[in-house]
């Protein structure tokens, strides 16, 4: 099937998060792809507090039955988070279990005064009661297929489509 | 031979001893200890990942760090930690070591960390139980003491951050310390070039070149320009028979002084495992110097046993 233009997606979800976001919003990325989102976001946007970085790897609801992820990282949270107005940003939105491990993990740093969410593509197919308010795309994507942004040396964005048992 | 602390996928299922495992798994926990160091310094300093396991802390010999360290790393991934002092306990009623870990099983535990004065009696306790079951060998006679290794080098990898090119001196009692044997394989698997172990013969386990280690008996030798100096605790109850003069003389020659610490490297960082004999092993002066990083190994060793314990959890 044909992705759209990664970029493209980019610069359409800064043009909306404009307008939502203060120099006291913390973005927040959920690595690996909505890190790399959130840090240019971050950039475009010439936010003035630091960029935070979450690896749900502790918080996956699916821990008893995969194990632990092969490469964890640590989480950044560079700012206070109690009462902030907090933007989670990831690549694509799914099942929404991935942030909801994010949001229980923000929990660990603090109170947030309320947190919102950024998408570049969501795929539907949610199994939790979350949604986007700010979205790149909406996008159709056959069930067992993974959908993920990448980014090459240079920093460029691609959407890339493949099989989910090959992915990580 | 089929290592048994290793699924049928090569993940951890136990962990027993640092010999023979490969160096992706070492990193894979000094990774994953390096992110909990993060989860240490938040407001809530828990994550959930063992939520509803419990863990057993069996220790049948004394101990203070290791035990605590264990059990605020359980906490800290949510598990329900149960202590055991076995010492005062049952065994001195004649149970047998399997029938406590069979009752203990029985009232549904995830995880064992057994401490014993008998080697090997982790591996005896990894082979009887469930599958399910995970035990970590918290120090087994002289023989091993995995998760000090694993903080060791993690200490190690903190400080100096690469192994390619370090020269670590291990000093002291090396006979009886199964935290020096862990310390040796996990340096020699990470590719550290230079091991040295220092001591008098009497305190050196013969054979000990063989796990790729350089033997000195003298201190300016063996210190000469090294990155890192392990001191190791002068095991006197493990002494059997006449093995030193005295505790002073031992001090003399080996005891790890300002002066003898000036013949290393001047960044290089001072280890201890714990408990230190200040005025036998090391010079007050320099386990409380700017050079020493022993207490940082004990903060460190809370992350790597919530390493280890959250790998073997999930395999």
């Amino acid at each position: 099937m044909k992705l759209p233009d990664a970029e493209a997606l980019c610069r359409e979800l800064a043009g909306k998060l404009r307008a939502g976001v203060t120099d006291s919003t913390g973005l927040v990325g959920i690595r690996t792809g909505g890190a790399w989102l959130a840090e240019r976001l971050h950039r475009e946007l010439g936010l003035a507090t630091p960029l935070g970085t979450l690896d749900i790897s502790f918080y996956r609801d699916d821990f008893a039955s995969v194990g632990l992820h092969r490469q964890v990282k640590p989480s950044q949270v560079p700012f206070d988070v109690n009462d902030r107005h907090i933007v989670v940003v990831d690549d694509v939105l799914y099942t929404g279990r991935t942030v909801r491990a994010a949001m229980n993990e923000l929990f660990d740093y603090g109170r947030p005064g309320k947190i919102e969410l950024a998408a570049l593509v969501d795929r539907g197919e949610r199994q939790l009661p979350i949604a986007a308010q700010y979205v790149g795309a909406a996008l159709s994507v056959p069930a067992g297929k993974l959908l993920r942004l990448e980014r090459d040396e240079r920093g460029h964005f691609t959407l890339r489509l493949s099989d989910a048992k090959s992915a990580a | 031979m089929r290592n048994p602390q290793l699924n049928g996928d090569g993940s951890l299922q136990h962990l027993l001893t640092i010999e023979g495992l490969p160096r992706e798994v070492l990193l894979h926990v000094l990774e994953t200890a390096a992110s909990f160091m993060g989860v240490t310094e938040r407001e809530v300093k828990k994550v959930p990942l063992l939520r509803g396991k419990s863990v057993f802390n069996l220790f049948f010999e004394p101990s203070t760090r290791t035990r605590t360290t264990f059990e605020i790393a359980a906490k800290r991934l949510s598990a329900d930690v149960i202590n055991l002092n076995i010492a005062a306990s049952s065994s001195t009623k004649g149970e047998t070591l399997l029938d406590t870990v069979d009752n203990l099983s029985a009232m549904h535990a995830d995880m064992f960390v057994v401490r014993h004065s008998s080697s090997g009696a982790a591996h005896l306790i990894a082979s009887h139980v469930a599958p399910h079951v995970h035990v970590i060998n918290a120090g087994d006679g002289r023989h091993a003491h995995p998760t000090q290794g694993l903080l060791d080098v993690y200490t190690i990898r903190h400080y100096k951050k690469d192994f390619a090119g370090l020269s670590v001196a291990i000093v002291g009692d090396v006979l009886h310390s199964r935290v020096a044997r862990s310390l040796i394989h996990a340096l020699t698997t990470l590719g550290t070039p230079d091991v040295r172990v220092i001591g008098p013969r009497t305190l050196l386990p013969s054979g000990v070149e063989q796990l790729g280690v350089s033997v000195h008996h003298d201190m300016r030798e063996g210190l000469a320009g090294c990155d890192v100096v392990v001191t190791l605790r002068l095991q006197n109850e493990r002494m059997k028979g006449p093995l030193l003069p005295s505790a002073q003389e031992f001090f003399k020659s080996y005891g790890l002084t300002p002066a003898k610490l000036a013949l290393a490297k001047p960044d290089a960082i001072v280890m201890h495992p714990g408990p230190m004999n200040r005025g036998i092993e090391i010079d007050s002066s320099v386990a409380d110097g700017p050079r020493s990083v022993i207490l940082p190994q004990v903060t460190f060793g809370i992350a790597v046993r919530m390493a280890v314990m959250s790998i073997l959890a999930g395999n």
